[in-house]
């Protein structure tokens, strides 16, 4: 038996990359989900109407002073075990766990892309709506066709950050019984001995996901930077 | 005398009761500052209309407030015997036909130049794609900047900007042409070139309310000059005569200085 053999062959029998696989979907559903409601909630924070503004506003600074766990396990014990929704998962728990992780790390890292959209949304000189608005354009085909076009350009670094925080928090979803990564890793840890080395292989995981998304989101913002 | 030849001069320009451009008895605070003081302007269709004054005495504003950027606190403005409405789509579709220019051009800056002037036509008039971009290239043509088309407004000189800003608005067939301030962002060499497009629009019988500190300009294109100071109209009438033989004392002090150095 070789040296490698004998150190990772405690390794056997776990499904390490189904593991993070389910990471990876859980961070891609719910970074799609919070992109457009986040969009939506920056379109309300810069929007004529009252009502929504309000809205917007409460929504942010609720959600995002709420921690991501409480968060998730109200999904599971709110809105799973006491109002039985089931978000179309039926009597399957792995997979309504997993659409209720979804959906609560979408609506959470929504209030951190508003958040983000909003700052990119004033880096957009005024006269850049004032002259959309001259021409005769909606206040909503203003905010699609000029405004978020220019914020998401100035706001990629951000969003990149916002993501990777996604991406590991995504661990959170492990509390409702998602079998990702960490769930993975506390499983490990119960069973086997290699501690350091099983932590350690899940850091080095995570890295390998997130390391990317900022180098490549580094190179897009630099890309499509609007020049002025 | 002078009465006389200001009515007949804008006999001339434009025959009565084809007022494009109505504002009664406007009115305008920011704050403390009552920008706006029981502004009456009448503009007719075809006329050319020059408004100076001094910095800070409320022209820039009036020009906003013509397509409501700016609101008003009292008074009534019509456009085309149109009131302004509230905004919303009512709105939207009155200020698609009036066209404005900035003082910073404010062109789309992730969009080429093309993509500017083709915008208005696709979004707001509807124009199918082919028809718009063979107006916004030949609108570009007549404004000087035809072999721009492809390139981003940060890649263009300040006065092709402003020239594609005229070509954007006058995509949109605009009964009327607001200009604020067009020359002033712009480096002096440039000046001319965009004077140029708007005399010629002048020529072309376009309706024209022009914010500026080019008295050259004034003299020769406009067919009336509004002289504004601490947001009041002081003084009205055809150039020849506003710069020869002011006859308020604001506008003889303001020509004074601007004039003789």
């Amino acid at each position: 038996m070789e040296a490698r053999e004998i150190v990772f062959d405690f390794l056997e029998g776990y499904d390490l990359l189904g593991a993070f696989w389910v990471t990876v979907k859980l961070t891609v559903y719910s970074a799609l989900g919070a992109l457009i409601w986040g969009t939506l909630l920056a379109g309300m924070r810069v929007g004529p109407v009252p009502l929504m503004r309000g809205f917007g506003t409460a929504y942010v600074n609720i959600v995002r002073n709420i921690p991501l766990t409480v968060i998730i396990v109200f999904a599971s014990l709110g809105l799973f075990q006491t109002l039985q929704v089931t978000l179309g998962g039926g009597d399957n728990f792995e997979t309504v766990n997993f659409r209720l992780a979804v959906l609560s790390l979408a609506l959470y890292t929504a209030a951190f892309v508003c958040e983000a959209l909003r700052s990119g949304i004033n880096t957009v000189p005024a006269g850049q709506a004032e002259a959309a608005r001259a021409l005769g354009l909606s206040f909503t085909q203003v905010l699609r066709l000029i405004i978020l076009p220019q914020a998401f350009r100035s706001v990629v670094n951000p969003l990149a950050n916002v993501l990777i925080a996604l991406t590991k928090n995504t661990t959170v979803a492990a509390a409702i019984g998602v079998v990702e990564a960490a769930y993975l890793m506390k499983d490990m840890i119960e069973a086997e001995a290699q501690l350091i080395l099983i932590s350690a292989i899940f850091a080095f995981g995570f890295i390998c996901l997130t390391l990317p998304t900022g180098l490549v989101l580094g190179w897009v913002s630099k890309k499509v930077a609007v020049k002025r | 005398m002078s009465g006389v030849s200001v009515t007949k001069a804008a006999e001339d320009a434009a025959p009565a009761g084809d007022d494009l451009v109505v504002l009664s008895n406007v009115n305008k605070h920011f704050g403390a500052l009552h920008v706006l003081q029981d502004i009456d302007l009448t503009i007719a269709r075809g006329e050319v209309v020059v408004v100076i004054g001094p910095s800070g005495s409320g022209k820039s504003t009036l020009c906003r407030t013509i397509n409501r950027l700016e609101t008003i606190d009292s008074g009534a403005i019509t456009i085309d015997g149109k009131p302004l409405p509230q905004e919303g789509k009512e709105l939207a579709r009155l200020r698609s036909d009036v066209g404005m220019v900035f003082q910073s051009f404010n062109l789309f800056a992730h969009k080429t130049v093309l993509e500017n002037v083709m915008l208005g036509q696709l979004k707001v008039r509807r124009t199918d794609k082919a028809a718009a971009e063979q107006k916004a290239r030949s609108l570009l043509d007549r404004v000087g900047v035809a072999t721009q088309a492809d390139k981003y407004p940060s890649q263009l000189s300040g006065g092709q900007q402003q020239r594609v800003a005229i070509a954007r608005a006058l995509a949109m067939d605009p009964k009327v042409m607001l200009f604020d301030e067009p020359t002033s962002a712009l480096d002096p060499e440039m000046i001319n070139e965009v004077l140029e497009v708007m005399q010629q629009l002048a020529r072309d019988g376009m309706t024209m309310v022009v914010v500026t500190h080019e008295m050259g300009f004034a003299r020769s294109a406009a067919n009336r000059v509004v002289f504004m100071a601490d947001g009041k109209i002081v003084e009205e009438a055809v150039p020849d005569q506003f710069f020869s033989n002011p006859r308020s004392d604001r506008a003889k002090d303001f020509l004074s200085k601007i004039l003789h150095h």
